[in-house]
């Protein structure tokens, strides 16, 4: 190709700076609102500047971000086919991650929904399930891997087309120092799959447009998501449509608060987790 | 030794598959145990006192980065229950063990292991200081370089855990009697820890932890 061939003016290094600058403030349908106050849609209840995470993930993409404790984060599943694969990890030692045995086995539940707290290895809530405006979500059946994408859609790696969710949370992961022997079992959101009598596990599938889930970081954390088809989907087509991601500042959950001692074992779950951050000084 | 341990002593010695036994390991009640297979290697894992809690993690030799998944194990085969013909599967899908023989009949992939941590939000802070699965799993991954960042969901083999329509889960009395056995054939080189569960507040091990008797044999 000869210079200015492209037509596109950056045969120079200074038509190429110009070219990049002109670039800015095109808009995607996936992409994040920095500042977070500038989103166009915060929710009702939610003064814009105290947002401090807005982003639109296309369906096979990813995203990731470290907040603080006592943030609300949303998820909502805008067109009704978002599947939200999910790993928590305390911010402040990431050896502390999402169990998501201990998860379904200490409330004595296997589906998530509002109360549902998600647990980490050491006793602790990373996050509890505030709302929840549909059904339940999934915390058994994981996430797609490379090679099952391979066989199932012909591709799963992250650059190709049918990325598969544990690829995208590789990339995810890496990008916060964590490396495979950390990405354990994750929880996916807006897909239901209930479990028979037999033990069969059985894909009930999507929500509903505008569905969201809320959760609050009970301690600093790691977030990782990918938005990907959910492992059990048996649709022919990678099918996933974008998923927003929202965040606020908040406090953590309190004594006082209804949630606290919603069951004896989260009561004793929140007094693990503010005994940890109150002696680490998290709330100093 | 507790007099109902000494009793169990007696019990079955459990039924294993013919070929060379390459090791054939008693295992105290409470105690860890670890041992790596070579592929088509085949590991018997025999419940000698009824309804033990045997808690399982495998990793694939040499890149152990890559280890069992419970939620692919389970969404591979459609079933959270484990029996003849179960594959565990690695976080890549890979087909690590495959469940050759099973005398019991279905095993737990939901449940996970005991914790120190875990028990004090289970049944409260006097247990904080009681012998746990995941204590014997640190112990025993750290002689072959595997830490805390490697511990996953386990398997539990004789360990019942029913899910109930509106998704209570828990586990319950055990369906398991002394002697019975479930056999596993490798089909990668794998490194397989244990924990015999050394629970004491919850029916998993009957309310009394007892030895199990692992062999490896080579078909």
């Amino acid at each position: 190709m000869t210079a200015g061939a492209n037509g596109h003016g950056t045969e120079t290094t200074l038509g190429a700076r110009d070219h990049a600058r002109a670039q800015a403030g095109a808009v995607a349908e996936a992409m994040p609102t920095i500042p977070a106050s500038r989103y166009s849609h915060p929710p009702d209840n939610v003064a814009p500047d105290r947002l401090t995470w807005a982003e639109t993930v296309a369906g096979g993409g990813y995203t990731a971000k470290v907040l603080a404790r006592g943030t609300t984060l949303r998820l909502t599943d805008r067109d009704g086919d978002a599947c939200a694969h999910v790993l928590l990890f305390n911010a402040d030692q990431p050896w502390e991650r999402l169990n998501t045995a201990d998860t379904v086995k200490v409330p004595w539940q296997a589906y998530l929904g509002p109360s549902h707290p998600l647990l980490s290895d050491q006793g602790r809530v990373l996050a509890s399930i505030l709302a929840s405006r549909e059904g339940t979500h999934d915390a058994l059946c994981g996430c797609t891997t490379r090679a099952g994408n391979e066989a199932r859609y012909g591709d799963g790696a992250a650059h190709g087309p049918t990325p598969a969710a544990r690829e995208l949370l590789r990339m995810a992961g890496a990008k916060h120092g964590l490396e495979a022997r950390d990405l354990g079992a994750c929880v996916s959101f807006f897909k239901r799959v209930w479990v028979g009598g037999d033990g069969a596990l059985n894909y009930a599938g999507s929500q509903y447009p505008s569905s969201y889930v809320e959760l609050r970081a009970e301690l600093p954390l790691v977030v990782l998501i990918a938005n990907a088809p959910h492992r059990l989907d048996p649709r022919e087509a990678y099918t996933c449509t974008p998923l927003e991601v929202l965040a606020w500042r908040g406090a953590p959950t309190r004594p006082s608060d209804g949630l606290w001692a919603f069951t004896p074992e989260l009561e004793r779950a929140f007094l693990n987790t503010a005994d940890y951050a109150t002696a680490r000084g998290l709330d100093d | 030794m507790t007099e109902s341990a000494l009793t169990h002593a007696h019990a079955p010695t459990g039924t294993l598959p013919p070929g060379t036994v390459v090791a054939d390991d008693h295992v105290a009640a409470r105690a860890p145990w670890s041992a790596s297979l070579r592929a088509g290697q085949l590991l018997s894992i025999v419940d000698l006192g009824g309804n033990q809690a045997v808690d399982f993690l495998a990793y694939c030799v040499p890149d152990t980065s890559e280890r069992y998944s419970a939620a692919e194990t389970v969404s591979a085969q459609g079933n959270i229950f484990l029996t003849t013909g179960s594959v565990l599967r690695s976080c890549e899908g890979r087909a690590m063990m495959t469940v050759i023989a099973d005398e019991c009949g279905r095993h737990d992939t939901l449940g996970g292991a005991c914790s120190k941590e875990s028990n004090t939000l289970r049944y409260g802070y006097h247990t904080r200081h009681q012998h746990a699965c995941v204590e014997n799993f640190l112990a025993e991954g750290a002689r072959w370089g595997l830490g805390k960042r490697d511990l996953v969901p386990n398997v539990n083999w004789y360990m019942n855990v029913p899910v109930e329509p509106d998704g209570t889960l828990g586990i319950v009395d055990g369906i398991s009697r002394p002697g019975l056995t479930v056999t596993l054939r490798a089909d990668c080189d794998v490194l397989c820890l244990v924990s015999n569960c050394p629970q004491i507040n919850n029916p998993c091990n009957g309310f009394d932890p007892t030895p199990v008797r692992m062999v490896i044999t080579a078909p």
